[in-house]
């Protein structure tokens, strides 16, 4: 084994640790609903190659008003879908959407974009 | 003069009962200026004329904030309609701005390619100044990747921002690794040749990867827009205008969003029904198959519902509104269309785990090949072996394919199914349909009509028949009874004239009685004949045994106090039951009648339909312990019924089947409606389920194939055997092609259609 050898394969390990603890481990942003007078919790959420906050925390019993505003024209993120709330919606580029929904359960449910790829979570607690 | 007015239309927030309506109406009306308001709750608007000298839209927002509700403020145009409309705008633009890029993509590749592949000549390579070469092929680069490549680094930079990684991301590094390696080789051959390599470059591999896979996404955005077709549709069904009668009997065209709850409206032939409603005047014959999937017009008459969308053929006629806006059967109709699209099948569920960690998997897999190929390789071509497969594992996996697999399925077929009336709840209800091996119908109203009707019409003796009909008729057009509508609707098919009857009375649990044409008519059961002292000849005391082994209930009827006549009722099948029941077994299921009769009735139905297994005698609140008992068989068990009294076992069975648009209990226990009243929407379902899930099944098993088989061979897995490496390109072609393949086949449920009889 030459020298290059060594730094390709410890650079290559070391790559590869780090895009496993990157995507998989790291910490995630997360966001707390703020209730409005109206007792409905609202939340904020921008759409750029994600969710930010892509952790979405609320309370159990109140309807929840989420607005997505789509920062992009990519094509990745035009729908989003809420697949334990039977909820899909086409969120328009540069427009904001709002999805409203009840929790009944405690849980965490996941919301992704049309194929699965960019990923949050509602958490009703 | 009055002063002009104005009309705004606000959208009120927070009415959750008709009093709300009726306290942001009285709190608008105190408004000075305000001269008219209609709040109408259903659609949740408020239409208010003013006086601009006197009041604003803004003190009117302020009325009805003080009343304790809030205005929602729309941008102008972001109705749900404009919404829809804006976003289709959008989506048009895009196709057209990917069509741009892939078209610069292509036309740079084309001229890419050639120049690239000089070396093939050797002859004309003495000619050419390599380094030259190299800046020109550079500059022929850079727009593909930064004008018609641009979305995929912009998009994986995003992504990355966010912890996450999607296609763009695979299509970024690889080509970027590409590029830069190239550009390395452009800029500085020499640091290349001092080490024993040959300074190569990548601009072919880069322009043609980014042309290929937008060619994949515009076939894909293409077809993408053909899956929700038939739901657009649906949604393109409902009427615009109304043309509703004022009091002063003036017929005026509204908009559909301004007509309101028991306002009238006139249907001319040819015209859309614009909303629901009954109809108050006038009949004709109505085409429903928009919303039932029934082919053929249904007659309507006086007091018969009319629903929105649907089309008036021969006749006009006046109808009163009963539902708007969100209330009407089509907006029901789309918004579980919508549901069930949103859903999500269980089938999907190993693909979504796979999905979720595909692309930071392959990033680690592309990651490993190239430090094997770099480590492994002879030392003279390591680099660049190292780096081929590396592009070209990031590059042909493809996690498009899997996240459309289920999803563009499940799109098509819900939509399909609504265009033959058949609604399907969720990507669930779909799934358990397709594993049902029973099917369980409630006899009343699915294999029979579920309403009385007259089979047997037996006058006594020398009577004359058509005589007897008359006076029968006349008495029982006054009575309100189901078994009198059955009598008045066979004596209307036979074209009875129609006589006065006088003094009408009912006898509670007997019948009834009344004077025609100066006789006394009594018709009832056995107990009136016999309580009024009228006594039954031996011929029609056999008769009516006759009757009744049938199990047909038995009408008597008596003139001035002599028997003379029976008249048979009874519930009667269904014209379409006994082939849609062939069909279901056909398909391989088991069918399985329950009734409330008793056993030998049971057993003439179900010889009649050729059922060879039913429940006789189940009472309406053992219907869901009989699809238990099934089910403790093993079995799977759809459940088929009228929605009356069987919500139970609709929930309990794994999948119950709701009919004839069925109740809103029934609805809501079942995982598919039938818009039709008739068992072939049962075969239909389940076709169509099992049509979806064999195409999700081969859907997923081409994504998770084309993943596991590819990116091995890509990452040069057949090198140490058979020398076979990938290349990028034509990875970039097989990654564009299998997530195009997958909605194809996806779309081939378009061409489902119901068998028919």
């Amino acid at each position: 084994m030459d020298t290059a050898e060594i730094i390709v394969t410890v650079v290559g390990l070391a790559l590869a640790g780090f895009v496993v603890w990157y995507f998989f481990f790291s910490a995630r942003q997360t966001a707390s609903a703020v209730s409005s007078s109206s007792g409905v919790q609202e939340v904020d959420i921008t759409v750029k190659g994600g969710y930010s906050p892509d952790v979405i925390e609320v309370e159990r019993g109140k309807p929840v008003q989420l607005s997505f505003y789509r920062d992009e024209e990519n094509s990745c993120s035009e729908e989003i879908l809420f697949p334990d709330f039977s909820i899909r919606r086409d969120l328009p580029a540069f427009k904001t959407t709002l999805v409203e929904l009840l929790p009944e359960q405690a849980g965490r449910f996941e919301f992704t974009c049309g194929m699965g790829m960019l990923r949050g979570s509602l958490v009703v607690k | 003069m009055e002063p002009a007015t104005k009309t705004e239309t606000l959208d009120i927030e927070g009415m959750t009962c008709a009093s709300c309506a009726a306290s942001v109406e009285k709190s608008l009306t105190r408004t000075p200026g305000v001269q008219r308001v209609v709040v109408n709750f259903a659609t949740e608007k408020a239409t208010v004329d003013y006086v601009p000298a006197q009041a604003t839209p803004a003190t009117l927002k302020d009325a009805v904030v003080k009343a304790g509700y809030g205005v929602l403020e729309r941008a102008p145009g972001t109705s749900a309609a404009e919404r829809s409309a804006e976003i289709d705008r959008q989506k048009a633009l895009a196709y057209q701005k990917l069509k741009r890029r892939f078209g610069v993509a292509v036309v740079l590749a084309v001229i890419i390619m050639p120049l690239s592949m000089l070396m093939l000549w050797p002859a004309l390579m003495e000619r050419v100044n390599m380094p030259i070469l190299n800046y020109v092929l550079l500059a022929l680069t850079l727009p593909v990747l930064f004008y018609s490549g641009r979305e995929f680094f912009s998009s994986a930079w995003n992504s990355f921002k966010h912890r996450a990684a999607n296609m763009d991301t695979l299509i970024a590094v690889g080509t970027g690794a590409a590029f830069l390696y190239s550009l390395a080789a452009t800029v500085v051959p020499d640091w290349f040749m001092r080490r024993g390599l040959m300074p190569e470059v990548y601009y072919d591999t880069t322009a043609t990867i980014i042309a290929l896979i937008l060619l994949g996404k515009v076939l894909e955005l293409r077809a993408k827009t053909q899956t929700s077709a038939a739901m657009k549709a649906l949604m393109g069904l409902q009427a615009k205008t109304a043309r509703v009668v004022r009091p002063d009997g003036q017929e005026v065209d509204v908009p559909i969003e301004q007509v309101q709850l028991d306002d009238i409206i006139v249907v001319r032939p040819g015209e859309k029904v614009a909303t629901d409603g009954v109809i108050a005047e006038g009949h004709s014959a109505v085409d429903e198959a928009m919303l039932t999937g029934e082919s053929l017009p249904v007659e309507k008459k006086e007091g018969d519902p009319v629903f929105g969308a649907t089309l008036n053929k021969t006749g006009s006629f006046r109808f009163r509104v009963t539902k708007v806006g969100a209330d009407t059967m089509l907006s029901q109709i789309v918004k579980l269309v919508e549901d069930a699209q949103g859903s999500r099948a269980p089938i999907q569920r190993l693909a979504d785990k796979v999905s979720a960690i595909f692309v930071p998997t392959v990033i680690v897999i592309a990651i490993l090949t190239f430090v094997l190929w770099f480590d492994l390789a002879p030392l003279e071509a390591r680099l660049p072996l190292a780096l081929v497969n590396f592009v070209a594992v990031l590059i042909i996996a493809c996690p498009c394919a899997l996240g459309l697999a289920t999803p563009t399925a499940i799109m098509v077929s819900t939509g399909k199914g609504a265009e033959h009336g058949v609604l399907i709840r969720n990507a669930e209800a779909l799934e358990k349909a397709y594993q049902v091996d029973t099917v369980l119908l409630d006899k009343t109203g699915t294999i029979t009509r579920g309403e009385p009707a007259v089979t047997d019409f037996v006058p006594a003796g020398r009577q004359d028949a058509a005589q007897l009909l008359q006076i029968v008729a006349a008495v029982e057009r006054q009575s309100e009874h189901p078994l009198a509508e059955a009598v008045v609707r066979y004596a209307d098919a036979q074209n009875a004239p129609q006589l006065p009857a006088t003094g009408f009375r009912a006898v509670e649990g007997k019948g009834a009685a009344a004077t025609v044409a100066g006789q006394a008519v009594l018709i009832g059961n056995r107990r009136l004949l016999t309580e009024e002292g009228v006594s039954l000849s031996a011929e029609l005391t056999a008769q009516a045994e006759q009757l009744l082994n049938q199990a047909k209930t038995v009408l008597y009827v008596a003139v001035a106090g002599q028997a003379v006549g029976l008249i048979g009722v009874a519930d009667t099948v269904r014209e379409t039951s006994a082939a849609a029941i062939k069909q279901l077994q056909a398909l391989g299921l088991e069918v399985v009648m329950m009734t409330g009769d008793n056993p030998q009735t049971a057993a003439q139905v179900a010889g009649q339909m050729g059922i060879t297994r039913y429940f006789a005698e189940v009472l309406p609140s053992g219907k869901a312990g009989k699809v238990k008992e099934l089910q403790a068989e093993g079995r799977t068990v759809a459940m088929v019924g009228d929605g009356i009294n069987d919500a139970p076992a609709l929930a309990q069975a794994d999948i119950g089947l709701a009919m004839g648009g069925g109740t809103d209990v029934a609805m809501e226990a079942a995982g598919i409606t039938l818009m039709r009243s008739d068992l072939q929407g049962v075969v239909t379902a389940i076709e169509l389920s099992r049509q979806t899930i064999r195409t999700i099944k081969q859907n997923l098993f081409f994504a998770f194939i084309y993943n596991t088989l590819g990116i091995p061979i890509a990452a040069g897995l057949l090198y140490p055997f058979f020398g076979i490496l990938l290349s990028p390109m034509l990875a970039a072609g097989a990654m564009a092609l299998s997530s195009v393949s997958v909605l194809t086949n996806s779309l081939r449920l378009r061409g489902f259609s119901p068998v028919k009889n």
